[in-house]
């Protein structure tokens, strides 16, 4: 399969530009292709000045909160001497979402050249790298990667002989969706259950092993050697003021070409669904579109004209998120698939919130029960209640993450719910 | 299992083989030992290795035994019980023994999309099991996987440490067939 596929906007291939070339694994090959050039202009800056090209360039974290990366990095003591520490969150497992495992499979020295300069930046001597659990053909190739880049001393003691250290340890997590959220991460981390805690302390102030950290993105991490090697106005050039720079979008669903695209941000959702992944197949008509990953608002086949930035899709009323679209076509019973996305949750709760614990459970019961054929008109309204009930009164926000997809097909697909309770029948064609 | 492994990736080993040896000792042999210091090297507290060697033990035993998570607890200066609390936590550690063929049909919402209800009931009808079951001849388990990370390459499926994509009904015997061929 020609993987990933290749849009004809070739200007926008910066994270991408190697993927598909197995020679680019290879640290020589990396090499050839301008790799670690980035290293070495960062290691002759000191730390704050990478901090601050990095917040020019308008970076914004990929995991989906789109959170000012720079920003984030100033948040870091400045004072030397003491451990911190730089975790690089490679456990994607939003669904939708499948463009850190291209990154680390394709590219993995593009990462590591990022989480060096990323570290470099923060002051942090170690950089631990959790993966998730099932990417074991991704981490064979990571290891692969920084073993290659240990033995010819891009990382470990005095890195290219600047007198700065830095180590990097591939951790795997092991099945557990709530790792993917910063604390959850750092729980994990530790040797204990992903349970997330409460912020603040934030972690630059009290991370991991007590000490500060940094929790950033792949995609991120991916970003920033192009930024440091080419300078903030180059990143610029793409996106908008708000959101500058080039997204790899991860569609999948109802597509005739559905796989990794790289693109400018900004480009209108309906552009990235028509032309660039050939809309629905078969003739079908799309009928719902969750733009960002599981845990982003629907937005009908009317509301798809919106510009993809982040500012854009809020206005919207929905969220870039991790910018995966799920693409439902004519065809697809929107009752059965919020009810799949239900039982995720419900599923990958970590039982800490008892609002969580439980109301994840709830909605994906009832929700089953509707699509069983056994529901009542109240059970709409007790949904609705459960929404209510599971936002912002927990300590993270995977039940928030429910509710978004929840309310929003209720709101604007409630022909369905309530077509499968009076009539035992779905609306779908 | 020979080779030398780099202590930065001594914690990150694919833990989900085909390959397994349910008597293998955990920490009384050469490997586990190295295995062991390499882990511990790259933490500043014991207790951050739990999972990398709770990976460990599933890597070499293909499960985690109530006698590992001792035998771990003891290295690490923790308590069974809490060993237990954190393995339980965490889908991947199986908590008793599978099959040879550990196949994993992710059905979440992409690959519900794109029929992976018909791609697991096939699985479960030539293997002839049920979900989490393993096959009387020991080959197979199968079960349902929540995102595997592979949505646009829906159904995706992961057995042991491979991932098979775009799978449809009618591919799923061919797979099987193949598995079979590297011999069980």
């Amino acid at each position: 399969m020609a993987y990933p596929y290749r849009d004809d906007r070739e200007t926008t291939t910066v994270l991408s530009r190697h993927m598909g070339e197995p020679e680019a694994r290879t640290l020589s090959g990396w090499l050839e292709r301008g790799g670690y050039e980035a290293l070495g202009t960062a290691l002759e800056m000191e730390p704050d000045e990478i901090t601050e090209i990095v917040k020019e360039s308008g970076l914004r974290g990929r995991g989906g909160a789109g959170f000012p990366t720079g920003m984030k990095w100033g948040f870091m003591p400045k004072e030397n001497g003491r451990a911190h520490y730089l975790c690089c969150n490679a456990d994607e497992s939003e669904p939708g979402a499948f463009k850190d495992r291209e990154i680390m499979r394709w590219t993995p020295h593009l990462m590591i050249e990022g989480c060096l300069i990323a570290a470099r930046a923060i002051r942090a001597g170690h950089v631990y790298i959790y993966v998730r659990g099932e990417f074991f053909p991704v981490v064979r190739v990571l290891n692969q990667a920084v073993v290659e880049a240990y033995e010819a001393g891009y990382i470990g003691r005095s890195v290219l002989g600047s007198g700065w250290s830095c180590d990097i340890t591939v951790h795997l997590g092991a099945g557990a969706y709530i790792a993917g959220e910063e604390t959850g991460l750092m729980s994990s981390l530790m040797g204990g259950r992903a349970e997330p805690w409460m912020k603040p302390p934030f972690p630059a102030a009290r991370g991991i092993f007590g000490a500060p950290t940094t929790v950033n993105n792949v995609e991120t991490l991916a970003s920033v050697p192009g930024i440091v090697a080419n300078g903030s106005a180059w990143y610029r050039q793409w996106g908008s003021d708000e959101s500058p720079g080039t997204k790899l979008w991860c569609c999948s669903g109802h597509l005739v070409k559905p796989g990794n695209y790289e693109l400018e941000l900004g480009v209108p959702l309906s552009e990235i669904i028509y032309d660039v992944c050939g809309g629905a197949p078969d003739g079908k008509r799309v009928r719902a579109v969750i733009p960002g990953g599981s845990s982003t608002p629907f937005l009908t086949a009317d509301e798809l004209d919106c510009e993809t930035t982040y500012e854009g899709m809020q206005a919207a009323g929905s969220s870039l998120g991790t910018a995966s679209p799920i693409v439902m076509d004519e065809s697809t019973c929107l009752l059965s698939a919020m009810r799949r996305i239900a039982q995720f949750y419900a599923h990958e709760s970590c039982g800490q919130c008892v609002q969580c614990r439980e109301g994840t459970e709830w909605i994906a019961k009832i929700l089953r029960r509707i699509e069983d054929g056994d529901g009542e008109m109240k059970d709409i309204d007790t949904l609705y209640d459960l929404c209510e009930q599971l936002t912002g009164r927990t300590i993270c926000v995977l039940a928030d993450s429910v509710v978004f997809p929840l309310r929003s097909s209720l709101d604007k697909f409630r022909d369905e719910y309530e077509s499968h309770i009076q009539q035992d029948a779905c609306t779908a064609t | 299992m020979s080779r030398r492994i780099h202590p930065s990736v001594a914690g990150a080993q694919p833990f989900q083989l085909a390959e397994r040896d349910p008597e293998a000792p955990l920490f009384e042999s050469a490997e586990g030992q190295e295995r062991l210091q390499a882990v511990l090297s790259r933490y500043p507290t014991k207790q951050a290795a739990l999972l990398p060697l709770l990976g460990y033990a599933n890597e070499l035993h293909g499960w985690v035994s109530k006698q590992d998570m001792e035998s771990i607890a003891e290295r690490l200066d923790l308590t069974p019980a809490y060993v237990w609390s954190v393995a339980s936590f965490y889908t991947m550690y199986n908590k008793h023994p599978i099959g040879r063929h550990f196949i994993q049909v992710c059905t979440n919402i992409s690959c519900h999309l794109n029929g992976a209800q018909r791609v697991l009931e096939r699985f479960l009808e030539e293997t002839g099991t049920r979900p989490g079951e393993t096959s009387e001849d020991g080959r197979y388990t199968v079960i349902e996987a929540e995102c595997l990370g592979a949505c646009g390459f829906a159904t995706a499926v992961q057995i042991n440490d491979e991932y098979h994509e775009n799978v449809t009904p009618e591919r799923v015997s061919q797979i099987l067939a193949g598995l079979d061929g590297n011999g069980s």
